[in-house]
């Protein structure tokens, strides 16, 4: 028994293809002269209606008080609540009582930018930066430790437009 | 004789080298035309415009890693890009592409070997190429690359047909089938796109089916087969493939260009081919080849870039129920309508004969496009369920 093939009646008198491929042609012929879209990378950033949002949330930046010291008073919550447990925090403290980060790392490998850190911190101190160039030459460098966090100059997250917190 | 061994060898040399330049062009043309046609840029970074784009790929070919499938058959896997390959670049070697050349020697004739059977050697040769694809696809062992190797043969035999009828019209008009003798011909009255539209029209669609261009790529379709006959391959084996394809569609416009669109003739113009050969001659009419061909280039890509892929019993459909009746039909009326003309009246090919054989044409093409194009040319085999 032959295959059966289900066969749609199709209406004759309007179906064309030499002329529907003409029409195709002249519609693809004349985007060649469209205005592009392509947005030119290294050289061109953001286009009229592109930018990067200020919610996105790229590599981390410490903020720093008036002397340079990073703003972290080492309570341990980013820590706690990483998904990827990708920061590393011991703290220390001064004479003074003053807690502070002896070592702060964050793995931005391993890290998942969910920007949980920057909402749990009471201090302000760790956020999520507005920033997505990160090329390294080597797997190790993107283990940032404090130094480099407190280095960063590129904008932060603001996470949710405070005018706005519903995100409406 | 040492002058034509001098002279066919620098030929040969210039034409190789122009091929495979114009090969590399193309491979970029076609990446930006798209790019345009789909509202983006194309690749732009490598040089000027993106001009280097084709060096950088073909560098990045050469140093690419050869990989051979465990159960691939060695030989015939490293010998079916050379059966592609090969055929692909010595079917340009009969078109000829400008007027003649005069030297301090004699005047060479701008073509690599005038042969006498010409057109054939063209037809002969072109149908080796899909041995290359079919060996590919059989040694690669590999299901995908398989179905891409039989559907090109099948694809490639049921179109030869069609091409061969659509210029046999061509061969009854000029009386000859050498190429500079169709040039010739064409130069006396008007070119054959005007005699012989239908089967202009009938060798272009033939022509896109033989070089697996889309809508006609069923032997790659990369959506089905996952690249077909060249998923195995890598590195330079996989770029000859890719040479072939696109010289293949080189050689598909020249003789596109040579057959219906009056070769190196420029037109409405007589002083190109009377009269003492020039150089600037040679390099005018090597410019209105250029061009032509370009055009039809151009116009490959654009339909690729338009249409989808058919079905393959779509694909078989068109191949045998329509072109090909529609050839032997078309091919029926033109012989008539010649014998008439030329036995009956005594008419030699002129202007008056091409308008005469041009009303005939435009009868049939409106026929074609008003009764036939009407849910009749695309439509598939089938069969009723039950």
């Amino acid at each position: 028994m032959a295959i059966g093939v289900k066969v749609l009646k199709r209406p004759t008198a309007e179906t064309s293809y030499l002329r529907a491929t003409l029409k195709g042609m002249a519609l693809t012929f004349s985007h060649i002269f469209r205005p592009k879209v392509t947005m030119q990378y290294p050289e061109q950033r953001a286009t009229d209606d592109w930018t990067l949002s200020s919610r996105w949330r790229g590599t981390h930046r410490m903020l720093t008080d008036e002397q340079g010291r990073a703003k972290c008073v080492a309570c341990g919550l980013c820590p706690q609540i990483c998904p990827a447990n990708c920061i590393k925090l011991v703290p220390g403290e001064d004479e003074d009582g003053h807690r502070y980060p002896l070592i702060y790392e964050i793995d931005e490998f391993r890290c998942v930018f969910c920007g949980y850190c920057q909402e749990v911190c009471p201090e302000e101190a760790i956020h999520v930066g507005v920033h997505y160039e990160n090329s390294e030459y080597s797997r190790d460098r993107f283990v940032y430790d404090l130094e480099r966090l407190c280095a960063q100059t590129h904008p932060v997250s603001t996470l949710w437009d405070p005018s706005d917190q519903k995100g409406e | 004789m040492t002058f034509f061994l001098i002279a066919s060898g620098i030929k040969v040399f210039m034409v190789f080298n122009l091929i495979m330049v114009g090969v590399a062009l193309l491979t970029l043309a076609e990446r930006r035309i798209c790019a345009w046609m789909q509202d983006r840029l194309g690749p732009n970074r490598v040089g000027p415009q993106g001009l280097l784009q084709p060096a950088a790929d073909g560098l990045k070919n050469f140093l690419k890693e050869e990989t051979y499938p465990a159960l691939a058959d060695r030989t015939l896997f490293s010998l079916a890009p050379l059966i592609s390959f090969v055929p692909a670049l010595l079917t340009f070697a009969v078109i000829p592409f400008a007027a003649p050349l005069p030297t301090p020697w004699g005047v060479v004739p701008m073509v690599v070997a005038d042969l006498p059977v010409g057109f054939l050697y063209i037809l002969a040769i072109s149908s080796l190429g899909v041995y290359g694809i079919v060996l590919a696809g059989w040694s690669s062992n590999n299901k995908y690359s398989l179905l891409g190797g039989l559907r090109a043969s099948a694809q490639m035999i049921s179109y030869e047909i069609s091409m061969g009828m659509s210029t046999v019209a061509v061969l009854l008009l000029a009386g000859n089938v050498t190429l500079s003798q169709v040039i010739a011909q064409q130069q006396q009255g008007a070119w054959f796109i005007v005699s012989l539209t239908l089967a202009f029209l009938i060798f272009f669609i033939s022509a896109l089916a033989e070089t697996n261009r889309l809508p006609f790529d069923l032997p790659e379709a990369e959506g089905e087969l996952i690249a077909g006959y060249h998923t195995e391959y890598s590195a330079m084996k996989f770029s000859m493939f890719y040479i072939a394809e696109y010289s293949n569609m080189v050689t598909a416009s020249a003789l596109m260009a040579t057959l219906f669109f009056g070769g190196w003739d420029i037109p409405f113009t007589s002083w190109d081919q009377t009269g003492e050969a020039s150089v600037w001659k040679t390099l005018a009419t090597l410019g209105a080849f250029g061009l032509k061909t370009g055009f039809f280039l151009f116009t490959y890509i654009w339909i690729r870039w338009t249409l989808p892929r058919f079905r393959y019993d779509q694909l078989m459909a068109l191949g045998w129920k329509v072109l090909l009746p529609l050839s032997l039909g078309y091919l029926a009326v033109i012989a008539t309508a010649i014998w008439y003309l030329h036995e009956q009246l005594g008419w030699t090919y002129g202007t008056p004969f091409a308008l005469v054989l041009g009303g005939v044409n435009l009868v049939l093409v409106v026929a074609v496009v008003w009764w036939l194009d009407r849910g009749r040319i695309v439509s598939g085999s089938m069969a009723e369920v039950g």
